[in-house]
Formats: C-alpha cells, structure tokens, sequence
C-alpha cells in the first residue's frame, strides 16, 4: 500500500511541534468556549424558575421529531430544504469533529488501515461538506441578491446585522473548504503515488484533489498540515464566536427544543413551584426586569436564528400593530448581552418596559399561537407576553378602555357592565323558547352535560343567535342539557392572558364551584375561548368539547343528517379560529361537519388549519384600541375573496364579530357574509324522526 | 321673605344671558320680588354691563375695583360677603364659576346653598322646594331647603325661561366703596385659549352630532360621510374627545364650544345637561339613539330609537340617491 | 408633601341603570354596583403622582359607614397609604355643610398640605370642597384640570372655563382644590392589590374623637334635605318617528329639506 501522510501532529509549526501546537488550541479553545458558555449561562441561573424536566420521555420523542427531523423546516420550503441539508451535513461532520477531538487527529489518516464503515463515513462527509459549501454559497445569494423580505429589519428596530450573517456563511464555508482541501490534499498524496481513487466523486475535495494533481509533495504536505491548522482555527473561532449572535442556536438548539413547552393552549403559572396561596403573598407580579424572566424564556432568546418566519406569520405585524414577534426576541437578546457581557460584570436588572419594549406593543399581542406555530426552534412567545402583562397589570399601567371591562368582570362577572340577573335572558326569546326549552342548572336542576356560554354569547344581540342554534342543536341530537345561568362567569379566558391572574382566579373558582353543582359529566360550548380555558386553564373538570366536535360524531353516528344547503350558489370557506384550530388542533371536525350538508361548494383559503390567520382577536381585545394600519378582520376576508368565497363560515363567536365588522369595513356587504357553524347546522337540520330519542325533560322540538 | 339679588357675570361688557333668567327664578321664589343685579368687575366693561341689564333689573348694583377686573372666585367671594346684606338670597348661574365660588360664599355668608337648581316648586314658610337631577341627570330629586336665614342658589343654565316683563328703568347704585381688603392666597395668571383648530364649529348652520353610542373611532368616519351628505360639519360631545377620537374644538357642551346651529343631529348622544348646555337658539333636533330612555328625547324634536351605526349610513345613501336624483 | 383626599363611594352610572324604587323615596339600590365617584379616583390618582415626585404622603378619607371602607381599600391598593373612616350614627343625613362640617374636624386633628377632593359626586352638589376651604379659611379653586408643584409654599393650577379655555392661577398651601375628570390617566387597580389590602385595620373616627357638635351635623344640623327622586314626566318631549327604517330615512329627509337643512 502507499504511504499516506503523517496525521499533522507530527508537523512542526514554527519552532512548535504539532501535537503541541493543537494540543494548545484544544486547550485554549475549550477553555474559551466553556468560560462564554459559562458567562452565557449566568443569567439563566439568576432568572425565575421552569419546570422543565418533566415526561422526559415526551420531550427526547418531541426532540426526535423537531430538532433532529428538522420537522417545521419545510413550512418554508426554499429556506427549509436549504436548512435540512446544512443541518445533516452539520451533524455528520459534527461527528467527525467528535472524534477529532477525544482521539486526536493522528489516528484515522491512512486511507488502506480504514474499514469500510469508516471508508463510507469518510466518503458521506466529503459529501456532506460539499453540500454545506454550496449551501452556503446559495444561503448568500439569496441574503445577498434576493433579500427575502421577513429577512428586512423594520427602521424602527434599528440596524440588522446583515454583514455579520454573511460573514459567518463565510466562515462556514471556509471550514468546508479547509475541510475539504485537507482531504484533498492528503488524497492527492495517495493518487500521486497511486494508491487509491478518491471516491467521493463530485464532491468538494474531490475537484481540489483534481486541482492538486500535480502539486509537489512539499506543496501538498503545507496544504495538508496548512489546511488542518485552518480548520482547526476556524473551528474553534466558530465556537467560541456562535455564543456571540444568531449562530448560538447550534448549540443551544437541542436543549431549547428539548425543553419546549409541552401543553399547548396553557399558560405559564406566575410562578413556578408556588402554591397558588404562595403566589397571593407575591409583592411582585409578571416580568418587569430582564431577570423576571425564566431561564427556558432566556434560552429563547439565546436560541433565536432571527429567520423572520415569527413576524411573517404574526397577524399583528401583517397589520401594521407595533408588534414583531422577531423583534420581542432579538431585543431582548441584544439587552441580555449588553447587560450579561462575557467579558465584563454585569450591569444589574433595569426595567424592561418603556426602554427595551413598549406598552402598546405588549398590548397589541392576540395570542393567536401564529409565531410558535411557526418556529422551528420551538420558541415560546405568548408565556413571555402573559408575563410582561402581568407585570404592567401590577405596576396599574394598563389602558383605560381595558380598565373598564375589568372592572365590570370584577363587579359584574362579564366585560359589558350588563346585569348578572339578565345572562340567560337570551333563552326567552319567544320564538326560540317555543320550540327548545334550556335548563337552567342552579342548584335545583341537574344535566348530563353543562352548555357552557360564556359572556359574549350570553349578552351580545348578535351572538346570541349562535347560543340559540347551538341549544337546538344539542336538543335536537338528544343531549340532557342545561346552561349555568345567572351563576355564570366569564370564562377569564382573557383576562388571565391580559395578565390579571388574580381576577382569573377568582372567575375560575366561582366558575368551577358553579360547574361542580350541576353533576354534569361533560361540558359543550360554542365559544374557543371558553373551550380553551376550560380544558386547560381550569382543572379538574368533565371532558370538554367545541359544538363542532359534537355535531361531527352526530352526523357520523347517523344521529344528526343534514338538509341540501339552501343556497347552491354560495361558495363557503371555513375560517379556522385560532382557539379551537391552532391551539388546539381541531382542523378536521368543522369541515367534515361542511361536506355534509350536501351540495355545499367548500373552498380553502391559502392561510388555513395551522397557517389560519387571526381575526382580530377575541375577549378584552375587542376592548382595546391597537394603533394599526387596518384591521386583521379585513385582512382575513380579503383573503376569502382570494379563494373565491362568498361566506365565511366560522365556529367562534369572536371571529364573527371581527369579521362581519370587517366585511362593513372593507365594503363588502351584500358580496360576503359570514355565518356561525352552528348556525349553518341549524339551518340545515333535518326534521326529527319518530325513531329519534326524545331527551328528558325538555319541549321536544317536533312537527318543524 | 328675603332680599334676592342676582349675581350676572359679564365678558367684555356683555352680561351672560343668565341676566333674564335668574329674573324668572326670582319671580317663583317671590312672586312680587324685584330682584336686584349684582355686578363685578372694572373699567367701562362693567359699566357697558350695568347699563344694559336696566331694561331687565330695577336696581343694579355696580361692584368695580380693579383687583377685580378678572374675575377671580376668590376675591369676588370676599367682595360678595362685604357687599351682600345678610339673610339675603343670591342666584347665579351654575357653571365654571358658580361652581368655584358659591360653596364658600355661602359658608362665609352663613346661608343655605343647593347648586344646579332645574326647578322651583315654591315656598312654605321658610322652606323653598325645588328640583335637582343626579346621576348624571338620569334622575330627579325634590329638595327642601330652610332658607330662613338666606340662600345662595345655583341655577342651571337654560332651565328657567326668561319671562316677559315690562321694561323697567333701573338704578345703578355704586357699592364699590363696601368692599374692604381682598385676598391674595390665590392669584389670577392668564388665560390659556383652547387651540383653533382647523373647524369652528361655532359658526356652523347644520351639525352632526356624535357621542358615545359611535363606539369607536373607526365609526366616526360614517358621521362624516353624513356630513358630506348633508353639507354640514361634524361635532361631538365630551366622551368623545376624552376618547381622543376627535379633536377638542369639535366638542359641544359647557366646557367645550357654544353653538347656535339650525338643525342639530345629535348621534348616539345621551343627552346629559352639559352637552345640551353648548347649545344655545332652539335648532330643529333630531335625535338618533337605540335607547329609548335617553334624556335627549326630552329635549328633541324628532326622534329616532335605532342604532346609530346601522342608521346613518341609510341616511346618507338615501340623501346620495336624493340629490342626484333631483340634478 | 401630606396629602388628603375626601372620596365617596357611589353607584356607579356607567354599570348601572338607575330607577326610582317603588315606594319612591330613594333610588332601586338592589344590583347596583358601587365603586368609588369618579372624580374622586381622578384625585386619588393626581394626588399619588405628585407624592411620587414630592414624596410624602397620600391619606384617603371617607364619611360613611362599614361599607363605604371598600372604596378605602380600593384607593389604598391603588397607592395611598393611609386611610381613615370617619363614622357615626350622629353623622347619618348630613347635608354637604354638614360633610364639610365633620371633614373640617378631621382636618384639624391632622396636618395636611393639600386637601384634594372631586369636583362633584354623582349624587352630591358639587360643594364640599368649597365648604371644607372656606371654614378652614384656605384658599379654594375648582374644576382643576392641571397641577404643579412650584414649591413647599405654593401651586400652579389651570381650571377648566368655557370653550376649552384654561385659566391658570398661582395658589397658596395649604389649600382645597376639587379635580376634575380627564385631569391624568387613573392606574388600573388589580385584584391582586385589593386582595391583599383586604385586611388591613383601617382605623375609625367618630362624633366623639372628632369633636364634632352633634347639632351642626346629620340630619338635625342638615338646611337642605331631598326627600324624594322621581322621574320627570315626559312632557312634550320629542316626536318618535314610527315604521320600517327606509320609511323613516325618508320621512326625516322631508323634515331636513323642509328646514333647509340638505345642501
């Protein structure tokens, strides 16, 4: 066999023998990466506690799929692809890096003492660094020539760090390319001397290999030993820059994604590891200063690629609303290091609002889910914005016009100031009550399942009518049930994401003493903001469902069968609502629900099931003033009218609101209407048999 | 029964239109009272004032000092006590300044004091029975007051219609020289004029009028198309521009603009004495409100219960069709 | 700075509907929801924000019974850090002269620089803190919309007059101001913050710690007395057009031409 070259521990640097030499930079590169890692982790353990370690299980699975499946990648198919084949190429180099650093670089060097496990290897990451070095090249075209819009950084965020991204491609690429020559050059060696083919065809090293054909062996050993010292350097460089920008999330990403929030639909407690009696002695609520936050929240921000894909989907951000999800996060990493510097003290905990974030850019928040839907870092931002409400709630620092619907949820149990004695007052409507009697459960009348209402379908002229058709709907399909009544409370569905904890609370617990009396076993509503909050906010309650999922096992079980749709005309687009789709992920119950009403033309608008686009917002948002360029709501039924609708069918009582008002707006009345789920269903409701089961105790809904 | 005097306040040598009114108010305390006039001020503005209200008043008493030439509520509350004679009844008109000074005025007088008086039912023995509102005006109480040892009597604004009386030839009696030493511990420094603002409404023939029930401001943009419509200008009342939805010297009430405008459509307006106190000539009122028990159908000519955000946009589109089908 | 602010707890007009009650001697206070008046909050509000420059102290004062120390509470957990109910059956009744009477007792037995109150309570006459001022000879101005410390000895105030006009004056401490609304942007009081001012002693004055004569207060000492509400009837009123809203539309068009009030 031929002779290969010497592993580069066996050059001389200078006057310094090689082993020497890197046994240094190892040395010296390590140690600064552990003390960055260190400064770095710093503020993560002065920052509030998470409780992160639990169902490790679910979390290694979640990890799996994410993180190593690259999973939400491809939402952005160009970017994606483009990421998918850096990440791989990353990790099958990273291994390499690996044993290059535990076993030293003298070992593997001689191309015939190989096995074929390590031949393939060797030949993968050729590959590997090939495709990372074009990937770099096509990753600076596109922010060089093509200037992907969400990539722009808005005047008011000050400056990007457009050089700085380039220059890491840079850098990378450059790591590939001493990669690479340093195989190439110690394959020419062989190829020289005819040993070997060089078998990873095509590839980076391969061409080089080509290129030095006729190099000198002198020329090839320095490009050899040359090359190594290069890759080394670049190496350590990369990991002890990475910790300084956008690049940390290579080695932050793991642990962001393994410990990513598990529970959709919750909310953070106000702090983790106290009893909620604890939390009342609290002086402090919510997140004021940098160090409130919790340390998965800094890790966040740690992590952030700052890719833009947040903003994009942000419906906030689409409108012109101060807020930019990209920006909250890129923020607040710029302030974690100027003030937790590396190589200085710390600069103490200054508040955050009014310097580093404005009210009404905390404020403008919907909760939609739009941003972590998207991130493929797993990155939270609702929790963060639930802690920086709480903290203006305490500190009294809230809008007027929010100031009046929480005081009328505290003195009246709903937002509108309306009188507590009139909330079930939308069952006596005369022609309703004729025909579908609704218990009132309080006390002296139980049910099977609670129809749960809550305030705006209870108080509002216009939703009322979703109240009625979803009563009919439940009597119809023979369900035992009752409504709360007087005894209802807001849900606080809102009020505990605008960050009043403790007047949540208290509607939470007179809800559920409520709840507790009337013996139901499950619980209906029509409301996703109800439905949220009573599956996950609330604990210890029966089963809860949306409308949507009750109509859809009726019409499967054959107990509910739908009418020709009235209007044949009509094209219908469903409008998913971000609580009942996104947070909760019932996508396909309300469009099954639509295909069965025969004859019904259904189309999807491009922003659908996850990628919905929200409304506008539900509960005290309505209440507040935004300052925007127009309305989400129009935004939405401009999208309808893209996909060639002429209703809009939605199952919240919120999206209506939003999106008949942005029909008026956008000067659309008369071309587009917009029609509740149950509603639609009750319309559409064929006429009871005989052989349908008359439910208990109620006026049975006969001879219609 | 007690002398009643009334205090007139005067701007630039006019009196308020109070003058006549409080003369009204005079007669149905005492039918048989001839009130006498009260001035305050300095410089030939006071006398311009006296000489104007003879027609009106039989005696007319001229207070002028030149610490009092603005009238500030403090000093002219010491110079009302020094003049006055005690156990006498003293109106005057409820409004920025009768607010600031009557309290203390009749503390220091050491007489009865009801503020913002709609109403006067009539005398028993001692007691004068009358008529206020509370609650923003959404009620009314009945009120009995001993006013044995004298009253000072805020009346509201427009409340009591000016009768008509012969007139008379009245006396200006100089009382200047009563006054004794003014205080000091609060000082008069200027006046901020409110900015002019690209409207004046004040000069305007025809007003929609928008209040509270537009909800929000993206709903004041159906009020202008009306006033487009109509060729009119849009005002509002206090909430709204609280609200910042629109600017201040667009709002009509008693601490906003005065307006004497031919026809007044007053949206989604409650009606409260405040807002109505800016509105000054009796225009044609139309009144738009989805509550049938708002207090502006007292005062209305015409009245419409509907929602304002669905109403007028009709309105304007039939006035539209209207006009182009009259070309 | 020392600081007090005469507050009330009323119903609150804008959650409530307001009737006369069936025997017609007092409102239908059944479901009505209290809180503190308005103009009060907006007091309470200016006045924690000039101790917050000036430091000192913010006590907030009410005359009632038991269930009037909610409003206390309320304006502690908002900031102010002192409070006092000044309670009596002695005290039941009073007219306005009659609060001024009592709060002007208080007064003495403390020493304040500023004395705030609102301008006019829902269901007051706009006139306690006209009184209070003149029977504590200090000088007095109302409908105050703007405030400014000058120094220890004196203020810069503007008042609201008509048109939007303001009318700025220099005031000598201590002295009696009454706030009106719109004056700041009141803070938002939390659940939180009332909760755990729910058990703090407030303490107490009645007749006897304020020396108060019994004759010039509550009902014995009141000069004017409501005794009843009612509604006013309708009289005239306006003309209610009837019928389906284009026909209204059109009626009123009519009715604008004919006043000359369509271009």
């Amino acid at each position: 066999m031929g002779v290969g070259f010497a592993s580069p521990d066996q050059a001389t640097y200078g006057l310094i023998p090689g082993w020497l030499f890197f046994l240094s930079i190892h040395v010296l590169g390590l140690t600064c990466f552990a003390y960055i890692l260190t400064r770095r982790l710093t503020p993560l353990l002065h920052a509030a506690p998470d409780f992160r370690f639990d169902r490790p299980w679910l979390r290694s699975k979640k990890t799996l799929q994410f993180w190593f499946g690259q999973w939400k990648h491809p939402r952005y198919p160009g970017a994606g692809v483009l990421h998918i084949l850096i990440f791989a190429g990353f990790i099958t180099l990273a291994i390499r890096a690996f044993t290059v650093l535990i076993f030293g670089a003298g070992q593997d060097f001689d191309v015939s003492t190989l096995g074929i496990v390590r031949q393939l290897y060797e030949i993968i990451t050729d590959y590997a660094a090939t495709i990372v070095f074009l990937c770099m090249i096509v990753a600076a075209v596109r922010r060089i020539v093509f200037k992907p819009a969400r990539y722009a950084v808005p005047p008011q965020y000050g400056k990007g760090h457009p050089a700085d991204a380039i220059f890491l491609l840079g850098l990378i690429a450059l790591l590939m390319v001493a990669d690479s020559l340093h195989e190439a050059s110690k394959a020419a060696n062989l190829l020289q001397q005819g040993v070997s083919e060089f078998p990873a065809v095509f590839s980076l090293p391969w061409f080089m290999a080509r290129a030095l054909a006729s190099a000198s062996y002198s020329t090839l050993w320095s490009l050899y030993c040359g090359a190594y010292l290069l890759h080394q350097l670049t190496f350590y460089f990369l990991l002890c820059y990475r910790p300084f920008g956008i690049q940390f999330h290579v080695e932050t990403s793991l642990f962001n994604v393994f410990f990513a929030k598990l529970d959709r639909g919750t909310v953070k407690p106000v702090k983790w590891g106290l009893s909620e009696a604890q939390v009342d002695q609290l002086k402090s609520f919510g997140v004021k200063k940098f160090g409130d936050f919790t340390w998965k929240h800094i890790l966040d921000f740690y992590s952030c690629a700052d890719c833009g894909r947040c903003s994009d989907n942000c419906p906030a951000n689409a409108v012109g609303r101060p807020l930019s999800p990209r920006f909250v996060t890129v923020k607040a990493r710029e302030y974690c290091f100027e003030h937790y510097p590396v190589f200085a003290p710390s600069d103490g905990n200054l508040p955050l609002v009014g310097g580093l974030y404005s009210e009404d850019q905390i404020w403008s928040c919907t909760t939609c889910g739009a941003c972590e839907e998207e991130c493929p870092l797993l990155i939270e931002y609702i929790d963060k914005i639930v802690d920086l409400r709480r903290g203006l709630i305490d500190d009294g620092n809230v809008p007027q016009t929010l100031q009046k619907p929480l005081k009328a949820l505290e003195t009246r149990g709903n937002p509108y100031g309306k009188l507590e004695k009139n909330r079930a007052e939308w069952t006596k409507d005369k022609e309703f009550r004729d025909h579908c009697e609704v218990k009132i459960l309080d006390g002296r009348e139980t049910a099977d399942t609670l129809y749960f209402v809550d305030s705006i379908t209870s108080y509002d002229d216009r939703m009322q009518s979703i109240g009625r058709a979803t009563a009919r709907i439940l009597s119809r399909c023979g369900h035992n049930f009752g409504i709360l009544g007087t005894k209802e409370k807001d849900s606080g569905h809102e009020v505990r994401r605008f960050g009043e904890e403790t007047l949540f609370r208290m509607l939470r617990d007179e809800n559920a003493d409520a709840i507790d009396s009337t013996g139901a076993s499950k619980i209906v509503t029509a409301d996703p903001h109800a439905f949220n909050a009573l599956k996950h906010d609330y604990k210890n309650l029966p089963t809860v469902e949306h409308i949507s999922q009750v109509i859809a096992h009726e019409i499967k079980s054959g107990r509910l069968e739908l009418k020709r749709v009235e209007t044949e005309n009509d094209v219908y687009t469903y409008h998913d609502p971000c609580y009942l789709g996104r947070h909760n992920q019932v996508y396909d119950n309300p469009r099954d629900v639509l295909d069965a009403i025969p004859g019904l033309k259904r189309v999807e608008m491009k922003r659908s099931r996850d990628r919905s686009f929200c409304c506008g917002g539900g509960g005290l948002m309505l209440f507040y003033e935004p300052r925007e360029e127009q309305r989400m709501g129009v935004l939405r039924v401009r999208m309808a009218e893209e996909a060639g609708a002429n209703v809009i069918v939605t199952a919240c009582p919120y999206c209506m609101v939003n999106i008949e008002d942005a029909i008026k707006v956008a000067g659309l009345e008369g071309k587009m209407r917009a029609i509740d789920l149950a509603e639609l269903v009750e319309k559409h409701m064929k006429e009871q048999g005989p052989e349908t089961r008359q439910p208990d105790g109620l006026v049975a809904v006969a001879g219609r | 029964m007690s002398r009643i005097f009334a205090y007139i306040p005067q701007k630039s040598g006019v009196p308020d239109d109070a003058a006549t009114e409080l003369v009204a108010v005079a007669k149905k305390i005492d039918s048989r009272a001839s009130p006498t006039a009260i001035l305050i001020g300095f410089g030939p503005e006071i006398d311009a004032a006296c000489t104007s209200l003879r027609d009106s008043y039989a005696e007319i008493w001229r207070v002028a000092n030149e610490s009092l030439a603005y009238p500030n509520a403090e000093l002219v509350r010491k110079a009302l006590v020094d003049v006055l004679p005690a156990g006498c009844i003293l109106l005057l008109p409820h409004n920025h300044f009768g607010i600031d000074l009557s309290p203390g005025l009749s503390i220091k007088m050491n007489v009865t004091y009801v503020s913002d008086v709609v109403n006067i039912e009539g005398t028993d023995g001692t007691f004068l029975n009358l008529v206020r509102q509370e609650f923003g005006g959404q009620i009314s109480a009945h009120v009995r007051c001993d006013i044995s040892s004298g009253a000072v009597l805020n009346i509201r604004p427009g409340a009591f219609k000016p009768q008509e009386i012969p007139a008379l030839n009245g006396q200006v009696v100089d009382k200047s020289a009563a006054v004794g030493a003014l205080p000091s511990k609060r000082r008069f420094v200027e006046t901020i004029v409110a900015e002019a603002g690209d409207v004046d409404i004040s000069k305007e023939p025809v007003l929609v009028s928008i209040g509270r029930g537009i909800q929000e401001k993206d709903n004041v943009a159906i009020a202008q198309e009306l006033a487009d419509a109509m060729g009119a200008v849009v005002s509002c009342s206090r909430p709204v521009v609280d609200a910042k939805w629109l600017e201040k010297c667009r709002q009509v009430g008693s601490s906003g603009k005065t307006v004497k405008p031919k026809i007044y459509m007053a949206c989604g307006i409650s009606g409260s004495f405040q807002h109505l106190a800016g509105i000054k000539g009796s225009p044609f009122l139309v009144a738009i409100n989805k509550n049938p028990k708002a207090p502006i159908f007292q005062v209305a000519d015409i009245g419409i219960i509907d929602d304002l955000l669905e109403f007028l946009p009709e309105l304007t589109n039939r006035i539209r069709e209207s006009v182009s089908s009259h070309r | 700075m020392e600081i007090l602010v005469c507050a009330r707890r009323v119903p609150d007009t804008s959650e409530n509907e307001i009737e006369v009650n069936s025997a017609g001697n007092d409102i239908e206070r059944d479901d009505l929801v209290y809180s503190v008046n308005e103009a009060d909050n907006y007091a309470v509000e200016e006045a924690l924000q000039i101790v917050a420059k000036q430091g000192g102290n913010v006590t907030v004062v009410t005359v009632g019974n038991e269930d009037d120390e909610e409003i206390l509470r309320r304006e502690m957990a908002m900031g102010a850090n002192r409070a006092a109910l000044i309670s009596d059956e002695a005290f039941c009744g009073s007219d306005g002269k009659g609060i001024a009477t009592i709060l002007k007792a208080y007064v003495e037995k403390n020493h304040y620089d500023l004395i705030l109150t609102g301008v006019q309570a829902e269901d007051g006459g706009a006139q306690v803190g006209g009184m209070l001022a003149a029977m504590l000879d200090y000088p007095f101005a109302s409908l105050v919309n703007s405030i400014q410390v000058v120094d220890s000895k004196k203020l810069k105030i503007s008042r609201e007059i008509e048109s939007g006009n303001r009318e700025v004056s220099e005031i000598d401490l201590p002295c009696v101001l009454a706030i009106q609304t719109g004056i700041n942007e009141p803070r938002y009081v939390g659940m939180k913050g009332i909760r755990q001012v729910a058990s703090i002693d407030i303490p107490t004055f009645g007749l006897s710690e304020l020396g108060v004569d019994a004759a010039s207060v509550g009902e014995a000492g009141a000069r004017v007395k409501r005794t009843d509400y009612f509604v006013p009837a309708a009289g005239k009123g306006a003309e209610i057009l009837q019928g389906k809203r284009e026909e209204i539309v059109d009626k009123l068009i009519e009715l604008l031409r004919a006043k000359g009030g369509l271009k």
